[in-house]
This record gives C-alpha cells, structure tokens and sequence, in this order.
C-alpha cells in the first residue's frame, strides 16, 4: 500500500461526516420519487411500479388549472422582476456613488430580509382593502406580490454580470462612433444577456415554489401548484402528490442546471 | 503648406476630485501636434499623458481649457461624434462579436453601406494581415494579433487623428520590435496622425517624429528624438530619457567651472550665469592619462560589463560620482582596475548646462 | 470641478435613480409599503368576522404575552403563547445548532475537494438549496412516518418491534428544519472556508499542534464570520418558519409563523396577528443589525 503520507487539511470523521450529510440530503428526495411510480392506493405500501400516478395527476383538472396558473405567474412575475431588476442593476453599478444608493440597496434586498410569513401578512391586509376598493379579484395580486420578492434574485446575478464587466468596451463603442442608445443595444446589452438570462431562471425558480406568501395573497380559487399541494397534505395522502412533486422537481433541476453551465461558461 | 494642425490642447487643465484634495492631472498644458505627425508623449506612470489622450479622446471633460481639432473647438464634442479613434491599452475588443464584426464597428455605428463597411473591413483585415480571421472570435487570437484587430478597428473609420494608449505594453519584447516597425508602416501607408502614448523611451526614440515629454502634469519639452536626447531643456528629461552624469558648476566666460576647479567648455552659451548643474552623458566622457592637459583627475570605483560596453563609475577629485560609458574591447577587459588614477575628458560639445 | 463635470455627476446620480425607479415603485407596493399597514393595525380593535375596526387600542400588543380572563376581565399571562415561543425559540437554537455541526464538516468537504470536483459538489449542495421547500418538507414526511423508510429500516434491522411515532411531535419538526435548512448553513459556511488559506494548517501542524488544536486555535477562528452568517441564515428562517411546523408538526406543535395565521383565520384577531409579525420583524431586524455590525467590525480588522 502506499505511503498516504501526513494530509493537512484532513480532519478526522469530516469526510465520513459529509458523506453521511449529503446521503440524508437526498435520499428523503429518492423516496419522494420512487413512491410516485408506486401502483399501490396508499403512499405507504410498494405495490409494483406504475405510470398511474402520473396520468391520474394529468387528468386531474384541479392539478392542470393549478399548474397553468403557476406557470401563468412565474413567467409574468419572473418577466417584470428580471426588467426591472435589470434596469436598477445598470442604475446602481458602475457609475460614481451617488445619494441614496444605499437605501436602493436595502430596499431592493429587503424581501430577503423580513420573514416571509411578516410579508404574506401585510399583503393579506393590503391586497384585501383593494379588493374591496376595486372589486377586481384576478391573478394581477399574485403577479404582482411574486414579481416584488423575485427582485433580488433575479438583481444579483445581473448585478454580478454588469461589475465584472470590462468598462472600456463602451467607451471603445463611443469612440467608434456609437451613440448611448447604440452602445447599449450593440454592446452592453449582448454582453449583459446571460446574467439577465441566469436571473430571469433564478426568479422563476423562486416564484414557482412560493408557498407562504401565495397562501395569503391567493383569492377562492387561485391555487398554485404548491398551494394545491399543501391543501392536499392536509387530506388522505396518494402517490399523486409524489408524482406532481416529482414533476415540479425535474422542472427545477432542469432549469438549474442550465443555470450552473451558464453561469460556469463564461469563467 | 498646411498652417492648420491636426491637434491641438490650449492651457488644458483637469483636476480629479475636489477642493484641498484635489489633485491636477494635467497642469496648464498646451501642444500642437502636426498633420500627419506620429506625436509620442512620453512620461512616466501618474504624469498625465493618459488624461491629456482621454481629452483629446472625449472620454473625459477638461476643467478648464479647450481642444481643438484641425482648428475646430471640440472640448464638448462627446466622444461618438468626434473623428478620432483609440487604440485601447486592453484593446478593448468587443468578446460578442468576430473579427469582421469589431472592425466594422465603427462604420456600422455611423450607418454606412453595408457594402462599404464590407470593403473597408476586408481592405483593413489586409492592411494588418489578418485575413484568414475575419470570422473568429477575438478570445480565439493570440496577443498581437489582437492588437492588430484593435488597430484595424480603430482606423477602419478613417479617423483624421488615431490615438494610441500604450498599445504594446502587453506584448513581449519581440513581438513588441516588430510591431512598433509594423505602427510606423501603418502611420506612413494611411497618412494618419499618430498621437502615441508610452513609458517606453525606446518605444518614444524609435518611432516618432516628434517626442512631448511629461511629468507631473506638465509638459516638459517637445522636440524631435534628437532635439530631447541631445538638447533636454531640464534635469528630468535629461535623466528620464537615458542616462545621464549631473554635475554642479558655475559659469566662467565660454564655459563652466567645476566643483574640482576644472573649466570645461559649453556647446551652447550659458542661458545663466551663477550656479548652475551641467549634465554629460556617458558615452561623451572619454577615458585618458591623467597627465594629458585639460583632463579631469578621476579614480576608478565599479566597473559593470554590459556586453556591447562597460560602465566604469569614477570619482572626480572633489567626491563627485561620474559614469563613463566605455565600448567593450573584444576581449571584454577594458584593462582598468579599482582604484586605478585615471584621466577624463569630456567630448567637445558634450556638456550642457541645464535647469533644475 | 468645472459646470459641465458637475452637470455630468448630477446626471448620473439622477439616472440612477431613474432606472431604479421601476423595481423601487414594484418593492414599495409589493413588498415593504404594506408592512407599514401592518403597524397601523396592529394598534386597532378586531373585527367580529376578521379584518379591523377603527379604533386605538393596545389589546393586539398586550395578546402577544397576555390574555384577558374571560370572567375577571383580568390580564394574566397567556401561557399557551409563552409555549409557543418557548418552542419557536428552542427549534430555532436546536436548528442552527446542528446544522452547524453537520454542515460544518460538509463544507469543509467540499472546500477540500480537487478544484475539478468541487462545482460538482457545491451544484449537489445548491439543488436542494433552490427546491421548492414543501417539496423537501413533504420527502422528510416520507421518511419519518410511521410506515415510512426509517420506521420500515428500523423494523426490518428488529431494533424495534412497532413504529416509533415521530411524526406531529417537536422532533418531526425539529428535523425537518434541520433538513431545509441545511444548505443554508453550508453555502457560506464553504464561502469562508474557501477563502481559508491552507498553508496556515501546515504552520499550525509545525508548531506541534494537534488535529483537534487546530481546528479550535486556527480553523474554527479564522471562518467565524461564515460561522456568524450561516446561523444567521438558518435562524431568521427558522424562527419565521411556516410550512415545516405545519406539515410535520400537524395543527398541534404550532411555531410563531403558524400562530400568526391562526389570528387572520379561526383566531379572528388581526391586531394580535399583525402585533406578532412585527415583534417576529424586530426580533428578526436585531439579529440582522447584530450580524451586520460584527461583520464590518470584522472587515475593519482585515
């Protein structure tokens, strides 16, 4: 056997540690899936494997309007966060500090700040004087409120993007001629692309999962597809629920995968 | 005769920050640079030709002051609406686009044919040999090559002046050689005025035609290579641009006295009279017997072998440190030795009297 | 500065302001203008069938720790309440306890790692990390139910002989916390051990120290800020927490997240419901200055 020789940076049981950490991490996740190809009634016998959980999640009309509507709000909540984000990102970067700057940045980060339940509250009361003010009940609160806490998710990458980029480009482009509006189509927002792409993802990964805030905001309804799953937590369990959790976790994967290479390639 | 020139900066001033902190960058500096001139200025970091590039450039605004352009004020001019382009220090290729791409840039900018961008970009990729690449991404290129895709793209709109921003500093020594015979082709081919920035004397002696010289936001002296190495107007340029003996003196009628009590002629007349510094360079001082007539009494300290020469470092009677620079016998033994009394004279013409 | 500098600063000051300007106007109306709504209700009157009626009162800051005695109309200290911040509190701690002592050597795992394998690893840590929570809450649940993969393995091994009950107690919630809160604990935890300069252990080592001295006199020390932060980051959402202590605590093992419900649903009493969300806030804002403060402390002495 070779001599292993002295390892510094080994410390004993981190390794065994760590190991045993990521095997807990996952195989709760494992389980969730493989009950969701289980043909049994019940979430607790293994009945053989099956699609039947699948197809019956399809058919369920509740489970397709909840999907669409979630759909419906992350891409419409995720569209207006990453816009604006953008636009307070190019605001707030690479430009002499100016009065306020600071307040922006707090403000901008604040749903990260307060605890979820403290904002589903406020807008519960907030969201219901409107109701009554306005009448209207549609899906504008829940776009609205998601578009608000995907903010920071979708301003740090792009902010991350915009700092780590080379300054001289544009004053390359207006020395060649380009005007403002030039540079910034021609060169900052190509460059910009992929961290507005990564926040866009990261936003509509976050809106997609909301739980709390949707619960409060969401009128008779208006379930998403993890509200829809959290009501259904509360009733008799069927591998249904494993198999629409398990398609909401591909998705998820999916997308952060793509954010990792995206994020990764441009080292 | 073209009474016009193609640059020029009229008492510029640019301080950075404010109030007691702030700091001038540039100090009152006025040039005129010729048409179709390659114009260096030259000057070590933090001295200010950078800052006097960007005015010329439009990336920055003069506290006070104007630039003129072929007799035009330009001062307020933003950068996209002057005729002048800029080699970048970075380069500063756009990584989104080819190589094509970059040096059509500027041309698409102002709206021009796409035909004609065409043409002057195929034209341009010949002109700096880079043909084969029109269609890769600049990350793909080796150094010089960039470089030269910075140079194609800044001269494809065929700026009436093309600045450069320490261009080469970048490169190795060699590729540095040949690119700086490779800018002064490009300057005589397109005709263009050159405004060169660099720290590099060598880079300054090679290639210009005229040299301004900086430092601590002023400018110092502007003349051809010759005029600043032969005839620098103060001790910084004298000892900025190679090297240089300084010697304190007085001056006597048709030259100076020296510390050690020697007289020693003046090429020129004296612009003062009094206490005064004379400056030698080193290959002006000749070795000799230190009986011959005239010669000043020295002592041999150093002795450095360089290879093509040999500095010998000497001690003039009074403790005064002098550097004579000797060409190398073929065997490399200069045959002195420390300690040894020797003769030394000045070449006839050599020392100059300058301001401190 | 000359006019036209200074005309070049305010522009670019008013700019950007002016690109902020969308996200700012979405936050205030979305986000933090509401939590204003909040105090203001916090001191009215509950309504009979929920919402408020206008009117001053302290009752809804008073409900947080007393109730009133239906028939002496005294305020006694409610001890049902006190036991749900006992519990909330205790979670809390216990929670970002172990999730420190698990996550720690993880971290230290992957910061070990060889440079290739080390993306691979953290991208392990983060997909969990961006999973929907109940999703994580819900899989836990599989685990710990009575017919679930622990009482089956358990059962199957013969080390017991009926399910244990785990399942609506504090434990249940306990880990589950643990569970979605890990990667919170472990990604700034990696940040500060990544930053750790290796060769220090290797000092530390000739200097005769022993594994465990270096850990405590070298390591331990020098990642305290990812220390401070990853506990600030599990505890904040922890003490907040809603959906965990619902799914696998039941309606029993309620946190301060559920009770703060229960006022704007069966409770009826959204001052009660909006003074706790802004005693939560404060608490949660103290912790957050605390880190802040330390965390420039820290940087002032680098």
């Amino acid at each position: 056997m070779a001599e292993r020789g002295f390892q510094v940076a080994r410390l004993p049981g981190f390794a065994t540690t760590a190991v045993l950490v990521f095997i807990a991490l996952y195989l709760p996740i494992f389980t969730l899936v493989a009950y969701s190809f289980n043909a049994s009634q019940s979430v607790a016998v293994w009945g053989g494997f099956s699609f039947g959980w699948y197809e019956k999640a399809w058919a369920n009309t509740q489970v397709k309007e909840a999907t669409v509507r979630s759909l419906i709000i992350a891409v419409s909540a995720s569209g207006i966060a990453t816009t604006v984000a953008a636009l307070a990102a190019l605001g707030t970067t690479r430009r002499a500090r100016f009065k306020g700057q600071t307040a922006i940045y707090v403000m901008i980060n604040q749903p990260l700040m307060v605890p979820e339940i403290v904002t589903a509250v406020a807008l519960l009361i907030f969201f219901a004087q409107i109701k009554v003010a306005t009448g209207y009940q549609g899906l504008g609160y829940l776009i609205l409120a998601h578009s608000a806490f995907c903010i920071p998710f979708a301003y740090l990458p792009i902010r991350a993007r915009l700092e780590g980029m080379d300054l001289s480009l544009e004053t390359a482009a207006a020395d060649l001629y380009a005007s403002s509006w030039q540079t910034f189509r021609h060169v900052t927002l190509p460059l910009l692309l992929p961290g507005i792409i990564a926040g866009a993802m990261l936003a509509f990964v976050i809106s997609l999962d909301d739980v709390v805030i949707t619960e409060f905001v969401k009128s008779g309804g208006q379930d998403t597809l993890p509200t829809y799953m959290l009501g259904q937590l509360r009733r008799q369990l069927t591998p249904e629920i494993n198999a629409i959790s398990t398609g909401l976790l591909a998705l998820t994967v999916v997308l952060l995968t793509a954010f990792f290479l995206l994020t990764r390639k441009k080292e | 005769m073209n009474a016009v020139n193609a640059v020029e900066a009229r008492n510029t001033v640019k301080a950075f920050g404010q109030g007691d902190s702030a700091v001038r960058a540039l100090d009152d500096v006025s040039v005129e640079i010729r048409k179709g001139e390659f114009f260096t200025l030259l000057g070590p970091s933090g001295c200010g030709k950078t800052t006097l590039l960007r005015l010329i450039a439009g990336f920055e605004m003069p506290t006070s002051g104007s630039i003129l352009l072929e007799g035009q004020d330009i001062t307020h001019l933003p950068p996209n609406r002057r005729p002048v382009n800029t080699v970048f220090q970075s380069y500063a290729l756009f990584p989104h686009l080819t190589v094509a791409q970059n040096i059509g840039f500027g041309l698409t900018m102002q709206g021009r044919p796409a035909r004609e961008v065409k043409e002057t970009t195929d034209r341009m990729l010949a002109l700096v040999k880079l043909e084969a690449m029109a269609g890769r991404k600049t990350s793909q290129l080796s150094g010089g090559q960039q470089q030269r895709v910075a140079l194609a793209r800044a001269l494809a709109p065929q700026p009436k002046v093309l600045l450069l921003d320490e261009p080469l500093s970048a490169l190795d020594l060699k590729l540095r050689k040949e690119m700086q015979i490779e800018l002064k082709r490009l300057q005589t081919e397109t005709g263009i005025t050159f405004v060169f920035v660099t720290h590099d004397q060598e880079e300054a002696l090679t290639m210009s035609d005229r040299i301004g010289v900086m430092s601590a936001g002023k400018l110092q002296q502007v003349g051809s290579a010759k005029d600043i190495y032969t005839r620098p107007v103060n001790r910084f340029v004298a000892s900025f641009i190679g090297e240089t003996n300084f010697l304190p003196a007085t001056t006597v009628p048709g030259g100076v006295r020296l510390a050690t009590g020697d007289v020693i002629e003046l090429a020129d007349q004296a612009g003062r009279s009094g206490a005064v510094t004379v400056t030698i360079r080193p290959e002006q001082l000749r070795l000799c017997d230190p009986a011959e007539a005239g010669a000043l009494a020295a002592t041999v300290r150093t002795l450095v072998y360089f290879g093509t020469d040999t500095h010998c470092h000497l001690e003039l009677a009074d403790g005064t440190e002098v550097v004579a620079r000797l060409q190398s016998p073929a065997d490399g033994e200069a045959g002195l030795a420390q300690g040894q009394r020797v003769g030394l004279r000045p070449v006839p013409g050599a020392a100059r009297v300058v301001e401190d | 500065m000359s006019a036209a500098e200074e005309a070049q600063t305010a522009r670019s000051a008013r700019n950007g302001w002016l690109l902020s300007a969308p996200a700012l106007v979405v936050l205030t109306v979305a986000a933090a203008g509401p939590l204003l709504i909040v105090v203001v209700y916090s001191f009215l009157l509950p309504g009979k069938y929920g919402n408020v009626e206008w009117g001053f009162s302290l009752d809804g800051w008073r409900g947080i720790l007393w109730s009133k005695d239906i028939f002496t109309d005294e305020y006694v200290l409610a001890d049902a309440h006190l036991t749900i911040f006992w519990r909330s509190v205790k979670l809390s701690v216990l929670t970002t306890i172990t999730t420190f002592l698990v996550g720690f050597p993880t971290a230290w795992f992957i910061a070990t790692r060889p440079a290739s394998q080390r993306a691979l690893w953290l991208f392990l840590i983060t997909i969990p990390f961006w999973t929907n929570l109940l999703i994580r809450t819900y899989a836990m649940n599989e685990v710990l139910r009575s017919e679930g993969l622990m009482n089956t393995v358990l059962m199957k091994l013969g080390l017991i002989g009926s399910p244990l009950q785990v399942m609506y107690t504090d434990i249940a919630v306990f880990i589950g916390m643990t569970y979605v809160y890990l990667p919170l604990m472990v990604l700034p935890l990696f940040a500060a051990i990544d930053r750790f300069d290796m060769r220090l252990l290797e000092a530390a080592y000739d200097l005769y120290a022993s594994r465990m001295q270096v850990l405590r006199r070298v390591i331990l020390p020098i990642v305290k800020p990812g220390i401070i932060a990853g506990s600030i980051l599990v505890f904040v959402p922890s003490l907040g927490a809603y959906v965990t202590p619902r799914v696998l605590g039941g309606g029993k093992q309620m946190m301060i997240g559920n009770f703060i419900e229960l006022q704007f649903g069966q409770g009826r009493n959204w001052p009660l419901g909006s003074a706790l969300s802004m005693a939560l806030l404060v608490v949660v804002m103290v912790a957050l200055l605390i880190y802040v403060k330390y965390a420039n402390r820290e940087q002032g002495h680098g």
